[in-house]
């Protein structure tokens, strides 16, 4: 503690109220709102908190670790006279760390190069660069049409018992930028970085995630922080801020590519929710407080570029939509703030098709600044558009035959269901293992066209289709 | 902000997280600013209640404790007006955001204070009034070129009246005097010595000499909003839709394109990366109309989703203020703001925090007049001042109805005092087909002005074109049901030429890509010859059915390729929409001939 900080702490005894993970202290003055407190037990644990609200000498306090063994004066509260920090330092790269932000390895601790305050302060627009690098995922149906792109924040909108964690994994290891001949090795493989937080999963999706980076050699570019489902739930409202302020340290001062996955946000609003339920809050929809839109907006804010930086922050958050309801708050908030969303779908999962990715409801909003001539191909954004119209023909066209029989299906009809049923097929299905170029995914995309006659696809540019129609069609 | 000194200084007593409550602030007023804390934080006075001042806090409030002091300013939340607002960029509480980047770097620190509008920029004053002239509130003393598109009118300030002594032309900064009145200043006798620097409170509406009904159309160059569903100058208008249906790129096209002189952008609790986009693609973009930047006639106000939530209600006001203002110069000024629920929000979030009871699904009751005060400040006006201008300041709102349901109060209480509704469906995006603007649900109250403007400035059928491609959009839909029953095949001719020719109205016509050079953008008279076309193709259609000819083979006919591709036919080049007029009556005619002498044939071999 240096003396400045001695200065600032205060310490006190009386405890007013305890409840929920929730306890109201009196008698303490010169308390700021945010500060962080330290709660000793006679046990000599060390529980740590937040300050919540100070009404004169009544100071709210949230505790992180739960509020077990708390009682009205057995306890001594101390104010650190500071908010949460976190220790960043380049050695994270290759550690583990507990929902506290806590060496939980086993290896040595770290040496911090520097302290910073985990809520960050908000980005000024005027310092955002425009995101707009495509990065490769080898994935068609992220490639071809729901692009991703260096400093987006492209979230995985799943449902309980769906791949998303192998979906997650396999972004994770083939993630590359396209090599545009300027760009080649330069940056080289050590200014990617992957930053994993886990919010309330079960040990062994976390430690699937963990043994993948391990066997695929990522370990050494990951900084992982885990609070698992046995952990302390109000734990997980400070792991995505410590796991993002690693990132922007990792981005922004050593000029990383970082890609950071959260899982699982539904997880994370739970426990906000469990807080905002403690303080008798107004509730909004189902529960959940009214500003879970701005609290999860400060956490997928942070991802993006900033002009005269090279690092970037890509975001894919993964969240659980309960009963596969996207009208659910945290998805549906969600998809307000993120540039776009990912759905897997479990009929398509119970169809043998894998990843699930419904590309109906999916969605890039920061596609159109990645793709095209000098970054994937020029045809590409005018195949992925005609792609999806005509999915869209053939899945309502499905419907309908299912009703009315094959027969009543007029023969263009006819053609789109053909092209929907070998779209899943030839263009979702692929796999864990496979790593796609955008050139083979786009060439897929028209070999699939190519079943449509050539006056049906209105959405490509007469130019390009006189060029790549029926390509690739040799081969099947 | 300059603080008085005769109120008395505050003592926080409670925080909230925005909200703060002190005391011993006799003196301050309601909606007064204050600054909070020892890092003199920007708040404003939301309630009185005996010695508790709620104040909201524009900044984020860590680090803010009770005992710490309150200081009052005896001034109500105000925008500084003047040349420089033009092309800039401004948080929800005019904090100039290009500047604090430049000064403080990519993360906007608290407590940083940067006056809006620089005071060592010099500007050109060319005076219009002379001295020895009665001026009064609204006259323009003189113009400032603020930028290449946009000349600025200096205007006699509200209260202000007399003669005046003294005006010259000059490069004057903002605060410098650039005319004299006399016998208004403080104390009373002195002159009142005008600046280019004016200031209004954000929460009142800037007076006009009278309202007027609006009665010409503001030019989108988006077909479906256009000719279907058109918003007027003056007008007020929605855009309601589930994430990812297309609100922002629709908010986005109308800034670009509509055809208003001023554009003010209020990013409303959004994203950062579109702000970002608007920043960086709105200098490279030229205006239609003059060729220009569009940055040249775009005001920016950015308060992101994680700015704070505080600062994020006060930049609706902001934005519509400053809009009020170049209104008032005389121009036609259009205001879109993205998103009026995160606004909403942020007043929900800050009624909860002052305990208040709550209304439907907690935001507060008087959520409806809010809205409906915001929306009232639109319109088409007659300026103060004595020349008689007219200003217009349309206003376009987004909504986010959670889960897209439209039953929720923020899209209810916006449809009760909006004219136009365009609602996006979540389908019609799934299927790429942009905008995702539903034309069965849609509807627009000034249809009967802009048909009566369009009849006469553009072409008489524009209405009886609108009324029969709705009809058959509408009628399409009728069919569909009928398809998902009994299929295709039992529809007669008639009924699947109308299904086609709909097909051909949604894909031709109604869609539009907003990345496409010359797609993106559709001047009025483009609309109406495309239309025309489509259109003509089906009376003519009609007719050769009922001669008999197959409709397969009307379908088949080359000539719909052609129509497909007009949308990407630049305006200049008319002479290709005679061509495919005349190819669908050639088509038809080769058509006919075939039937005819087929039946002849047949005749002759029975």
């Amino acid at each position: 503690m240096t003396f400045r900080e001695y200065l600032t702490v205060k310490d006190v005894f009386g405890i007013k109220d305890v409840f929920g993970p929730l306890m109201i202290v009196e008698g303490v003055e010169g308390v700021t709102y945010g500060e962080l407190t330290e709660v000793r037990l006679p046990t000599g644990d060390i529980r740590r908190g937040r300050v919540l609200e100070i009404s004169d000498s009544a100071v709210l306090v949230q505790v992180f670790e739960g509020t077990l063994g708390i009682g009205r004066d057995n306890v001594r509260v101390r104010f650190l006279g500071k908010g949460q920090e976190i220790q960043v330092s380049r050695d994270m790269l290759g550690r583990v760390f507990d929902g506290e932000g806590r060496v939980a390895d086993g290896g040595p601790p770290l040496i911090p190069e520097k302290r910073l305050n985990i809520n960050g302060s908000p980005i000024n627009p005027c310092a955002r660069d425009y995101p707009n690098e495509f990065i490769q995922t080898g994935i068609s149906t992220i490639d071809g049409l729901n692009t991703l792109v260096r400093g987006q924040k492209l979230p995985i909108f799943s449902g309980a018992g769906l791949p998303h964690a192998r979906l997650a994994a396999q972004i994770a290891r083939q993630a590359r930028l396209l090599s545009t001949g300027q760009e080649q090795v330069s940056s080289g493989t050590d200014a990617f970085a992957v930053v994993f937080a886990a919010m309330g999963i079960t040990f062994e999706e976390a430690d699937y995630f963990i043994s993948e980076f391990r066997r695929t050699g990522a370990m050494e570019r990951a900084v992982v922080f885990v609070n698992l489902a046995e952990d302390p739930p109000i734990e997980r409202l400070a792991v995505p801020r410590m796991a993002l302020t690693a990132a922007e340290y990792l981005a922004f001062e050593l000029d990383m590519h970082v890609l950071v996955i959260l899982t699982d946000m539904t997880n994370y609003s739970e426990a906000l929710r469990e807080v905002s339920a403690a303080r008798r809050e107004v509730p909004g929809r189902r529960g959940y407080p009214g500003y879970l839109y701005t609290d999860l907006a400060t956490i997928y804010e942070r991802a993006g570029r900033l002009k005269g930086k090279k690092g970037s922050i890509t975001q894919i958050p993964i969240l659980t939509m309960p009963e596969d309801d996207k009208t659910h708050p945290v998805p549906d908030l969600t998809g307000y703030i993120t540039e776009g969303q990912l759905i897997l779908s479990r009929t398509l999962y119970n169809q043998g098709v894998s990843p699930p990715v419904d590309i109906l409801p999916s969605l890039s909003r920061l596609k159109d600044k990645g793709i095209g001539r000098g970054k994937t191909r020029e045809d590409h954004a005018d195949v992925s558009n005609q792609l999806y119209a005509a999915y869209a023909r053939g899945k309502n066209a499905k419907e309908l035959a299912v009703i009315l029989g094959e027969g009543a299906l007029s023969p263009a009809d006819r053609l789109y269901v053909e092209f929907s049923e070998r779209f899943d097929k030839e263009f979702v299905q692929q796999g864990e293992g496979e790593n796609r170029g955008i050139e083979e995914t786009l060439d897929i995309g028209w070999r699939l066209l190519s079943i449509l006659p050539k006056k049906e696809l209105k959405r490509v540019r007469p130019e390009y289709l006189d060029k790549y129609y029926k390509r690739g069609v040799e081969g099947i | 902000m300059t603080e008085g000194t005769t109120k008395s200084e505050g003592v926080i007593t409670r925080v909230a997280g925005p909200l703060v409550v002190a005391n011993g602030l006799a003196g301050t007023k309601i909606f007064d600013m204050v600054r909070v804390g020892l890092l003199r934080l920007l708040g404003e006075v939301i309630e009185i209640r005996g010695a508790n001042y709620s104040i909201q806090v524009y900044e984020e409030t860590e680090g803010i404790g009770p005992g710490q002091p309150v200081y009052p300013s005896g001034e109500p939340l105000s925008v500084e007006l003047g040349p420089g607002l033009i092309g800039a960029i401004f948080d929800g509480i005019q904090r100039p955001l290009d500047v604090i980047n430049a000064r403080m770097g990519p993360y906007i620190v608290k407590g940083a204070g940067y006056p809006p509008l620089s005071r060592d920029k010099k500007w050109h004053f060319q005076p219009t009034a002379k001295e020895g002239d009665r001026v009064a509130p609204g006259d323009v003393l003189g113009t400032v070129r603020e930028s290449p598109l946009v000349e600025h009118r200096v205007m006699v300030p509200l209260g202000v009246e007399g003669e005046l002594t003294y005006i010259e032309e000059k490069e004057a900064t903002l605060e410098e005097v650039i005319a004299r009145i006399a016998g208004r200043g403080e104390p009373a006798g002195l002159p009142y010595e005008v600046t280019l620097l004016q200031r209004w409170p954000v929460r009142q509406p800037r007076p006009t000499h009278k309202k007027l009904p609006p009665d010409e159309p503001l030019v989108t160059g988006q077909r479906i909003l256009d000719t279907l569903f058109p918003v007027v100058k003056g007008g007020t208008a929605c855009v309601p839709g589930p994430f990812g249906s297309g609100k922002t790129v629709i908010q986005q096209q109308l800034a670009k394109w509509a055809d208003a002189d001023i554009i003010v952008y209020v990013g409303c609790g959004e994203r950062g990366n579109e702000m970002a986009d608007v920043l960086l693609s709105f200098p490279e973009l030229k205006d239609p109309r003059s060729g220009r930047p569009l940055m040249e006639r775009t005001v920016l106000v950015a308060n992101t989703s994680n700015m704070p939530v505080a600062a994020r209600e006060a930049s609706i006001f902001t934005g519509i203020t400053i809009a009020e203002y170049y209104r008032d110069m005389g121009y036609h000024v259009a205001l879109m703001a993205d998103s009026t629920s995160r606004w909403a929000e942020a007043m929900r979030e800050i009624s909860g925090r002052l305990e208040e009871m709550p209304g439907e699904e907690g935001f507060p009751p008087y959520l409806g007049s809010r809205l409906a005060t915001f929306y009232e400040r639109a319109g088409s006006i007659l300026c103060l001042g004595s020349e008689g201008r007219k200003g217009t300041l349309s206003v376009i709102g987004s909504v986010s109805p959670p889960g897209g349901d439209l039953s929720e109060p923020v899209t209810q209480a916006t449809l009760r005092v909006v004219k136009v509704f365009w609602s996006l469906d979540d389908r019609l995006a799934s299927q790429r087909h942009f905008p995702a603007v539903n034309w069965l649900t849609s509807y627009s109250l000034y249809q009967p002005v802009v048909d009566e403007y369009a009849g006469k400035r553009i072409a008489a059928g524009w209405r009886e074109n609108r009324r029969e491609a709705l009809r058959i959009l509408q009628r399409e839909s009728e069919l569909e049901e009928l398809v998902r029953l009994v299929g295709i095949e039992a529809l007669s001719p008639e009924d699947r030429l109308i299904m086609e020719v709909a097909r051909m109205i949604r894909e031709d016509f109604l869609h539009q890509n907003a990345y496409h050079e010359v797609d993106t953008y559709t001047p009025m008279e483009k609309q109406y010859s495309l239309l025309e076309v489509v259109l003509r193709f089906y009376t003519q259609a009609q007719e050769a059915l009922r001669r008999g000819i197959e409709l397969d083979r009307l379908i088949d006919l080359p000539v719909r390729e052609e129509i497909a591709k007009l949308r990407y036919i630049p305006v200049a080049q008319k002479e290709v929409f005679q061509r495919v007029v005349s190819q669908i009556d050639e088509g038809l005619s080769i058509l006919e001939q075939r039937n005819r002498k087929q039946e002849t044939g047949n005749r002759e071999q029975g």
